[in-house]
């Protein structure tokens, strides 16, 4: 909300700057988001009247004219506009005037005349765009006065980011109440008083739903001059508030809104058949608003209609056939309360916006409907003439907002605040709130006042307290608190530990969107039934991915293009996929690309792109200790020949391989990165170290080379040789794959290092051939595995 | 004697000439060799009478102890001289770069989270974790959130479509970290029933978050750190004591300037908008708004099976991407989502 700090200090004036207003304000809650100048800084500009206007001898367009300036004698001005005119009142700019843009006016002669001064448009002063002609002013404006004093242009013009709860500031009289209550300045609120009645019309006003409608006051004033001007002070006021003048009436019922926060709605009265009936809307009624869209009402929203039918969205919009216009003679005006949760909400559906609803959604003073109203017939009586009737009142009292006591507890106060306040502050803050109390014993019963839809328990007074003390007296002292150590679980590894070791090798994690296209999940994951968003920003973002691949592969492209040639990224995220039991399941993930060269380019490396057993090796290693298994297995983003499910313990922990060439075409990348995607849960949870005895005696290791079918997955070997090796054997590892020259066709030569070793004693030579025989045994009988010598 | 002396001298020059081992051993025959003239003369000795050849065997002896020595020491010499050489021949390059792997590293918000979760750790706050897909009542309800409250329209918030393609029921995106706040506090509750009073919460939960909003300063998707501290005397000036330390710690700057000005939240009361203003930097005395706050309301609390009369507590949320870009200097938050190699490395 917007306000002129001009208009706001004719209610109350306290001895601050602007700056310390706006300060003021929003260290109370208020925030003033912006502070702007009614006009750019310029002097020496004043009201002028011409006096005459002759034909400038030497130039068609230029006219001579005579000036009262208002002081004393009448000065020369030679002058452009087409609307200068004797009798004319424009500002004028006298010579050592200094205009916006630093435009300093001389006296000077212009075509040979000499000129003492310029007369401006309202651009030239910088108050509008509007450069047509002199800035006409009205006729009673006092020559000589300041035009900054005349117009009131050294107003600042606040801008207001109110919070939901705040609905009663929501007016400069609100504003002021509250200025008042954080200044302790004194009050002054328009005086309003009752118009006389001389018109006898009048409309019954039935309340058929009193929940969403306790209070409606309405009444006629008949023969109004709907086409009368606004009188410039309350154009200016609404214009400084942000809204455009439109008529008299319409500017009326504005002014008295931004005056008091209470919306007025006028009807035209010749469009209104019978009895106001304050109704719920027949579900498929139609109305169209005055913003031009038709609607289809639904039972849920409040009308104002008369005998034929629905004229109104109450407290919303009112109806294109009742509106007034210029050729309006009687208004019906209507000032009423209407429940938020009846309002709340409406205008969004429909998709626009008003600034009645805003206000009744977050809450009007229903004490101030018929003052209100009041205020308006005046203000019409007086600026459009006309004969009012008299005010009905309909009112259901028990349906009206109740504002029951409100306890407050100054231990309580102190508990919650976390510092004491004297009988004597409580009482002092709560009466600057204007908030009514009683005293019961040490307590403060409160009774708030209707405009407050914010207080209704004990912690709400506690803010009020604390807001009017200013938060920033509050104490702030150093943390105090139970002492207790945190959990360190030994057999969990935190997320950032897991985090530096990836970094450790090489990779840069990415954080990507949750929300993905839906093809990277058809095509990545296979998953054709992923989460959709029900409203997402973009088509390219409505469904939540179940996989991170589709995300680094997206990287892997941005990165590429970006002359990047060696791309290592990670990602830890949770993964998304309807649960088959119903609901959702989102587990964390882990996952890691790699794309490129082995290792950074350099001197005196190999240049070897990074390969399926590179990335195996990391993730081996995140693993550690714990061993994993692989087996070969098919994914849908995976080279099938090159793609592995991860297991440990006997769970899938993953899968990895190199992205099937099908979408390294797709996105155009030039090779294929190798990929993995790991359960989280899988690599946080770990086991505790074992202790096992460490052997006194030498180990004994023996080489073993054999030749198997080439097809042969060293896994089954390993993990065989492994189960039937003598307890003596405490490692068995691969450490040579040879095939190729010298090798049978169909056939490949892996050579294993057997290392052995007793607890007790150190093993003989026949000790150790018989481990070797027996493991070489069992490689020829289960393997078809051949000794090479 | 002098014959000696001369022998010695001469020894020694021809040792002092030689530069090289082989040379040297060949030196070394030529005195001390089986027919070295050392050797020839205490070979000699034998035909001497016995006076004469107590006398003469000490001259011989302690010239051929002098020669030993003079070898010794021109052996060290020349062993010196080829290590000198051997170990200029060996000198690196010692600028060519190192080789292996590069270091990579972690998003420069999950570095800012996990410095939150360690200051907040050094003062006794747990790490809480909570589901993304957030049901509707843990998200607002639980939260005090009024049932028609705009933040619960589709126009800020995400919801779901179940698998038959219509609205999912009572799902959403979470907008905020604070659910974990209420889920925290049920199991927190459900810990310590039938107990008379249980231990004080303390958790900060940092996560991901959500809402329909995209633009230069707004992502739809964010990340958010919720803090909560109840226990049986916690209160609003706990908070701003907290919260002051935090900053302080976070930006390692006491010229910081810390302001808590009343604001509106539907799950705290009273509650408050954290601004910052750095006293040193180039925006100096900007106000930066950076996290909101309060004390936890009453319903709130009521909701988790917490009784607000005894138990009191605080809770506040920051922005872990506004505070990346504070700390770091950026000035976009889309840099944060845009997995861009060039600026990411540049928080390794």
């Amino acid at each position: 909300m917007q306000f002129s700090e001009s208009w706001l200090r004719t209610f109350v004036n306290p001895v601050l700057s602007s700056d310390e207003l706006a300060h003021l304000l929003t260290m109370a809650g208020l925030e003033v988001e912006a502070m702007k100048a009614a006009a750019p800084a310029f002097t020496g500009v004043v009201v002028a009247e011409i006096v005459s206007v002759a034909k400038h001898p030497d130039a068609d367009r230029l006219n001579v004219c005579q000036v009262d300036a208002g002081d004393g004698a009448l000065r020369q001005i030679v002058c452009g506009a087409p609307n200068a005119a004797a009798g004319l009142k424009a500002p004028c700019a006298l010579p050592d005037a200094v205009l916006p843009g630093d435009f300093r006016i001389k006296a000077a002669k212009v075509r040979g005349v000499e000129s003492f001064g310029m007369l401006c448009s309202a651009r030239e002063l910088g108050i509008s765009e509007d450069a047509a002609g002199l800035m006409s002013l009205p006729a009673d404006a006092p020559a000589g006065q300041s035009i900054r004093d005349y117009l009131d242009l050294d107003d600042c013009l606040h801008t207001l980011k109110l919070t939901p709860n705040r609905a009663d500031c929501l007016s400069l009289a609100g504003i002021a109440r509250e200025v008042a209550a954080l200044t302790g300045a004194s009050l002054t609120l328009p005086q309003i008083s009752q118009v006389a009645i001389t018109d006898s019309a009048a409309h019954a006003v039935h309340l058929q739903a009193p929940d969403a409608c306790p209070r409606y006051c309405g009444r006629i004033i008949r023969g109004v001059d709907a086409k009368a001007p606004t009188p410039e002070w309350m154009r200016r006021r609404l214009l400084r508030s942000g809204l455009r003048s439109i008529s008299a009436l319409v500017d009326i019922t504005n002014y008295v809104m931004l005056t008091l926060g209470q919306p007025l709605h006028a009807f035209d009265n010749a469009r209104l058949c019978g009895d106001i009936h304050v109704r719920m809307a027949t579900a498929g009624e139609k109305l169209l608003l005055l913003n031009g869209q038709e609607i289809a009402l639904s039972d849920d929203i409040l009308v104002i209609a008369d005998e034929t039918g629905a004229k109104a969205m109450a407290g919303i919009m009112g109806g294109e056939e009742s509106a007034i216009t210029l050729e309006t003679a009687e208004v019906f005006l209507e000032s009423a309360f209407f429940a938020p949760a009846a309002i709340a909400g409406r205008a969004r559906r429909h998709n626009f916006s008003s600034d009645a609803a805003y206000r009744y959604e977050r809450g009007v003073d229903w004490g101030n409907c018929a003052n209100a109203l009041e205020y308006a017939s005046a203000l019409i009586v007086e600026i459009c003439g006309g004969t009012a009737g008299a005010v009905t009142d309909a009112i259901e009292n028990e349906h009206l907002p109740k504002r029951p006591v409100v306890r407050l507890r100054p231990p309580r106060l102190a508990k919650v605040l976390g510092t004491p306040f004297r009988a004597a502050e409580i009482t002092e803050y709560l009466t600057r709130l204007a908030l009514p109390f009683t005293r019961e014993s040490t307590d403060f019963l409160v009774t708030p006042p209707s405009y407050r839809f914010d207080i209704a328990i004990e912690e709400d007074l506690i803010e009020e307290i604390a807001r009017v003390h200013g938060y920033e007296n509050l104490p702030a002292p150093e943390p105090r608190g139970q002492l207790a150590m945190l959990p360190q679980p030994e057999n969990r590894r935190a997320r950032f530990r897991l985090r530096q070791q990836i970094a450790g090798r090489g990779f840069q994690e990415v954080i990507n969107y949750a929300f993905v296209p839906e093809e990277w999940e058809r095509d990545l994951a296979a998953n054709e039934s992923p989460v959709r968003l029900a409203n997402p920003i973009a088509s390219q973002l409505a469904v939540l991915r179940s996989s991170l691949l589709g995300g680094l592969i997206d990287n892997l492209v941005t990165n590429l293009k970006r002359k990047q040639s060696r791309v290592r990224l990670f990602e830890m995220g949770r993964g998304f996929a309807h649960a088959r039991e119903g609901g959702h399941q989102q587990p964390w993930r882990l996952a890691l690309l790699a794309y490129g060269a082995r290792l950074p380019e350099g001197w005196g490396r190999d240049a070897n792109k990074v390969d399926f057993f590179d990335l195996k090796g990391d993730v081996e290693s995140l693993f550690a200790p714990a061993e994993l298994s692989f087996a070969r297995s098919a994914h849908p983003a995976l080279h099938p020949g090159r793609a592995a499910s991860i297991w440990l313990a006997g769970r899938n922990a993953g899968y990895i391989g190199e992205l099937h060439p099908r979408w390294t075409q797709q996105y155009e990348l030039p090779a294929a990165p190798i990929v993995c995607e790991l359960e989280l849960e899988a690599l946080t949870s770990r086991g505790l170290p074992a202790y096992a005895e460490v052997s006194r005696f030498q180990p004994a290791i023996r080489d073993l080379a054999v030749l198997v079918d080439q097809a042969l997955p060293l896994d089954d070997i390993l993990r065989g040789m492994k189960q039937h090796a003598p307890q003596q054997v405490c490692d068995i590892h691969l450490f040579d794959l040879y095939q190729g020259k010298g090798i049978p066709e169909g056939r490949k030569s892996l050579a294993f290092r057997i290392v052995m070793q007793d607890t007790q004693r150190t093993l003989s030579d026949a000790d150790i051939d018989l481990v070797v025989t027996r493991i070489t045994a069992y490689l020829e009988q289960n393997f078809q595995a051949q000794l090479r010598t | 004697m002098q014959d000696m002396d001369r022998i010695v001298e001469e020894a020694r020059a021809v040792f002092a000439a030689t530069d090289d081992p082989d040379a040297l051993e060949q030196a070394k025959a030529r005195y001390l060799g089986k027919s070295g003239r050392i050797t020839e003369l205490l070979k000699g000795l034998g035909a001497l009478p016995p006076e004469q050849k107590r006398t003469a065997g000490a001259v011989i002896n302690q010239a051929k102890a002098m020669v030993e020595a003079a070898l010794a020491e021109r052996r060290e010499a020349i062993k010196q001289t080829e290590l000198s050489a051997r170990l200029a021949e060996e000198a690196l390059d010692v600028t060519l770069p190192g080789r292996g792997e590069a270091q990579g590293g972690l998003h420069p918000v999950t570095r800012t989270l996990e410095r939150i979760e360690r200051l907040f750790a050094s003062i006794g706050f747990a790490v809480a974790d909570g589901p993304e897909i957030e049901t509707d009542f843990y998200n607002f309800t639980a939260l005090n959130t009024p049932a028609d409250h705009p933040a619960r329209s589709m126009h800020d918030t995400f919801y779901l479509l179940d698998e038959r393609g219509s609205l999912a029921q009572g799902v959403l995106l979470r907008t905020h970290t604070s659910p974990i706040q209420a889920r925290y506090m049920q199991a927190h509750v459900a810990k310590y029933a039938g107990q008379e009073s249980m231990p004080e919460i303390r958790i900060i939960a940092p996560g991901r978050v959500y809402r329909v909003d995209s633009d230069a300063t707004h992502s739809p998707m964010f990340h958010q750190v919720e803090g909560l501290w109840v226990g049986e005397n916690v209160s609003f000036a706990d908070l701003k004591g907290v919260i002051a330390d935090f900053l302080r710690r976070f930006f390692e700057t006491d010229d910081l300037e810390v302001r808590f000005r009343p604001s509106f939240f539907p799950f705290t009361e009273p509650s408050a908008e954290i601004d910052v203003a750095f006293m040193r930097e180039t925006q100096k005395g900007r106000w930066l708004e950076i996290a909101g706050c309060g004390m936890v309301h009453p319903n709130v609390l009521t909701h988790a099976g917490i009784d607000p009369e005894k138990y009191t507590g605080f809770a506040f949320g920051f922005g872990p991407d506004r505070l990346a870009m504070l700390r770091y200097g950026v000035n976009d938050l889309r840099l944060f989502f845009e997995g861009d190699l060039r600026f990411l490395r540049q928080f390794v």
